[in-house]
């Protein structure tokens, strides 16, 4: 189902259909982040992707009023390349996968405590992630802390009218 | 039974159709919808390894779940200042089309 809607992102003409589609998309693919028992990946997932960012896109698609692209003049070469080219990516990542002998076995079973977590014992995923996030990873997580704050006075210059 | 390399497969899938809607479409907002499809295929590989590679007391390793965190709030800011770019260049050129905005192209 999400390669369904993910396929339909590229395929829909409208921008407002591929939009909502990939809100489905996003939203099977927190399903498959919560079938592999990481929850709180899943949780952001809802949140960030299917909240935030794509409220920002469909907010832009209908400020600036996009309709559906006319049928213009299809370059098929250029069409027909970059198809050619995913279907090779395809291809050799099947190959890849199917001779990665590690890929052939199942997953290994969690113990109890973390799938619970109801012994008393604080061992959620989002009690681990936080531990690591600020204590092996209290660096790259400041550095994220400085790189959205440029993003976002780079998006305020972008967006201010020239007034002078 | 579902394996590891069944989610390895589904994200590669995944970020081929982003890959494909990069090369065809010729909307600037659709191309960037594409590169998100991309980062969560990436996304969805590395939380499979995460809890693929489970230590003996039968904890995943929180290291990749972590990586993902920070992939999902760089694509957050890089969205923010791609549209606000879309929207710049709209304003200058009542176009989002890449055929239509080819001034820097050689």
């Amino acid at each position: 189902m999400m390669l369904v809607f993910g396929a339909a992102v590229i395929i829909n003409r409208n921008p407002v259909a591929s939009a909502l589609s990939l809100v489905v998309s996003f939203l099977a693919l927190a399903a498959l982040f919560i079938s592999l028992d990481a929850y709180f990946i899943g949780i952001i997932q809802v949140l960030v992707y299917a909240g935030a960012i794509m409220v920002l896109f469909l907010f832009i698609i209908m400020l600036l009023d996009l309709r559906a692209e006319e049928l213009r003049k299809i370059n098929w070469i250029a069409s027909a390349g970059g198809l050619a080219v995913a279907l090779a990516l395809t291809v050799q990542i099947f190959s890849v996968v199917g001779s990665f002998q590690f890929a052939k076995q199942p997953f290994p079973p969690l113990a109890r405590h973390v799938l619970s977590g109801a012994d008393g014992s604080t061992s959620d995923d989002v009690h681990r992630i936080g531990l690591l996030l600020f204590g092996n990873y209290n660096l790259p997580f400041q550095i994220t802390g400085i790189v959205i704050l440029v993003a976002t006075i780079g998006v305020v210059m972008l967006s201010r009218r020239e007034t002078r | 039974m579902i394996t590891l390399g069944d989610y390895l497969i589904i994200s590669g899938i995944l970020f081929a159709i982003g890959f494909a809607g990069v090369m065809l479409r010729r909307n600037i907002i659709i191309i960037l919808m594409a590169l998100e499809l991309m980062l969560n295929a990436a996304n969805l590989s590395l939380v499979a390894f995460s809890r693929f590679h489970v230590d003996p007391s039968g904890v995943p390793n929180y290291n990749a779940q972590v990586f993902v965190f920070f992939i999902i709030t760089v694509a957050a800011a890089e969205v923010a200042v791609g549209l606000a770019i879309v929207v710049a260049l709209y304003r200058l050129r009542q176009t989002t089309n890449v055929e239509d905005i080819s001034t820097l192209k050689f």
